[in-house]
């Protein structure tokens, strides 16, 4: 095999792996069986593989509210994961989370943050810490189009410029904050050019076509490692779901419109790829399915087995000791 | 001993424990220059205006190893930045399950009686306590500034010190040895046996002035609690067991103030209440925005004549 396929196998993998284990909390929200608000990422999982394949453990990852993608391209464990989801003991932050803060410390996930725009700052001193470290490490901040609209964006973009923090900035442009278009929300029209205004270089990718992500994500870390400042990536793409998984919550996006950007799934796509250049054979394709849904399964049936935390731990980790 | 200036002696606090920990970082809308010169603008770094990223960088930081102290001047300026410190700084430790640790220091000023008007004057600690995740700082005196900032900088939370911007200028005598001040122990500024007077920020000042101008006819005890979370409740309990009248001083506005949970702290303590001889009484900022011109400032803000009046208005036999 080679090394190029290694790549691409790799990245189908974890595009699947956030796939399916997506596609198991929908069932399981829908069934009513998990507390509060579930993001699904479904849709733009060509976006975290492709970017997440160019970074090590060092480097340093901020996330938003929809973040499972994330966790698993940076290689946080199943397990925990959904430990965390079921708000068990076993969870990544013990249960006091939940499905929107999803942290891993221990492979460079600074977490997901629910507030709209807000990782942006702390990504940049993930970046000015790497800088400060000077082994060569870069910090990665995924956002949406939502965000782009909020001051901590604008600040987060200069503050990077003027000191030339290794920070690719990933823009995941679904179109819509919850359900206002992106193309009413901002007078810019087109993000890059908020970032070509702080004289950030930037490149616009269809962020469902993970071997173009991948490809210039690569060229642009390599270029940040190098020392060469900060990086913008706008990855243009489309969630399948509603804001957030719920009965209630309207979904006000044109039905046509999600049915065009199904038939442009990212995984259905890459796979057809893959299997027309003989990358992956069906049968390979079957026994790669097989093991994540088997992962997925276990570590579904962990979080259900897992306690879940005494009341009174709501007591602890208030401070750090 | 020699005397140093409040802000020297926050200065040197700084000073020294950035040469014990090279990965600590300091940011401000104005360079610090001292620290520059000393530890280079690697590590101490002038920014934009931009309070809100400042703190946000800060959390980055820190979650990646490093210390942060940012400075961002004014409380009010710090309004700027109350997103990435109530939703993020309070936060994180707790929401990711204390995986992370979190040293951060947030200095700004606070205060009022320089006519800044309302946009630079403000003392809005009991907003912050409400906010379970971070620990208040509120020194008062040179000594207490850098003995409190060198326990701040090594604690591993984050940690807001509110300086009242009238004390900067301030010089008491400050020891060139090596001190730290343990958060959560107020200092008793004044021993008394006839009422409790626990004052805060700029207030401790004025109402140890007011103490001496009764000397010899109430004994008063002042307590200056210099830290608000964690506060320091049983020196407060029990010097109130002890006097049976409870005067809270503080420059904030009253309602919800740090001052009206000291008082509830008081009441709702039995044996504390039990030991009451009069009802407790606030000297509080009035609720309005601080004034600009001088008399209105004045009238809004309290002085040592209101916690004079106060303090007798506690000693006077209640009416039956």
């Amino acid at each position: 095999m080679q090394s190029d396929d290694k790549v691409l196998i790799e990245l189908y993998t974890t595009m699947l792996t956030i796939r399916r284990f997506e596609e198991r909390l929908v069932r399981e929200v829908f069934a009513g069986n998990i507390p509060g608000f579930v993001h699904s990422y479904i849709g733009q999982e060509a976006i975290a593989a492709g970017v997440c394949r160019h970074l090590t453990k060092r480097d340093r990852i901020v996330s938003h509210h929809r973040g499972h993608g994330h966790c698993i391209a940076k290689g946080a464990d199943l397990k925990r994961m959904m430990a965390e989801i079921y708000g068990k003991k076993t969870g990544y932050c013990k249960g006091k989370g939940g499905s929107m803060h999803i942290a891993d410390f221990s492979v460079g996930m600074l977490g997901a943050d629910g507030i709209v725009g807000a990782g942006l700052p702390i990504s940049t001193g993930a970046a000015f810490a790497a800088q400060l470290e000077g082994r060569g490490d870069v910090a990665a901040v995924f956002f949406g189009d939502g965000a782009c609209n909020e001051g901590e964006f604008h600040e987060a973009l200069n503050l990077a410029g003027i000191w030339k923090l290794p920070l690719l900035f990933v823009c995941e442009n679904n179109q819509y904050g919850v359900n206002t278009p992106a193309a009413y929300a901002m007078a810019a029209g087109e993000i890059s050019r908020i970032p070509k205004a702080h004289n950030i270089p930037c490149r616009v990718v269809f962020g469902n076509d993970v071997e173009e992500v991948h490809r210039v994500a690569g060229s642009a870390v390599a270029g940040i490692r190098k020392g060469g400042g900060p990086f913008f990536l706008e990855c243009r793409t489309y969630r399948w779901h509603k804001h957030f998984l719920s009965q209630g919550l309207e979904d006000l996006r044109p039905a046509a419109e999600l049915e065009e950007w199904k038939r442009k799934c990212p995984v259905a796509s890459f796979e057809k790829k893959l299997r027309g250049r003989g990358v992956l054979s069906p049968a390979k394709i079957r026994t790669i399915d097989d093991r994540i849904l088997r992962r997925v399964e276990e570590a579904h049936a962990f979080a259900l087995r897992s306690p879940y935390p005494q009341p009174q731990d709501a007591l602890q980790d208030i401070y750090s000791t | 001993m020699r005397k140093i200036t409040y802000d020297q002696a926050a200065n040197e606090a700084i000073q020294e424990e950035f040469r014990k920990n090279p990965r600590s970082v300091h940011m401000s809308t104005d360079l610090a220059a001292d620290l520059a010169e000393e530890f280079g603008t690697d590590r101490i770094r002038v920014t934009p205006i931009a309070e809100n990223s400042l703190v946000g960088a800060a959390i980055g930081l820190a979650g990646s190893g490093f210390r942060a102290v940012v400075n961002l001047r004014m409380a009010t300026f710090g309004f700027v930045a109350l997103d990435q410190m109530m939703n993020h700084a309070a936060k994180i430790t707790y929401m990711f399950g204390g995986q992370a640790k979190f040293p951060i220091l947030i200095r700004m000023t606070v205060g009022a009686g320089f006519s800044g008007a309302a946009e630079h004057s403000i003392s809005p600690y009991s907003m912050f306590m409400n906010v379970p995740g971070l620990k208040i700082l509120l020194p008062t005196t040179p000594y207490d500034v850098k003995g409190l900032l060198k326990t701040a900088l090594g604690d591993p939370n984050p940690v807001i010190s509110f300086e009242p911007f009238m004390l900067g200028r301030t010089e008491t005598e400050v020891p060139e040895k090596e001190y730290f001040i343990p958060f959560g122990k107020a200092a008793v500024r004044r021993r008394g046996t006839d009422v409790t007077v626990v004052a805060l920020g700029r207030m401790a000042h004025e109402a140890l002035e007011a103490a001496a101008e009764v000397e010899g006819k109430i004994s008063v005890e002042v307590i200056d609690p210099r830290t608000l979370v964690p506060l320091d409740r049983d020196s407060i309990l029990r010097s109130v067991r002890k006097t049976g009248r409870l005067v809270v001083v503080d420059e904030a506005c009253r309602t919800c103030s740090a001052a009206s949970e000291i008082v509830a702290l008081a009441t709702s303590d039995r044996p504390t209440f039990a030991r009451l001889r009069a009802a407790p009484a606030q000297v509080c900022g009035l609720d309005v925005p601080i004034p600009f011109s001088p008399p209105m400032e004045k009238f809004v803000i309290p002085d040592r004549a209101k916690i004079l009046r106060a303090i007798r208005g506690a000693m006077r036999r209640p009416s039956t």
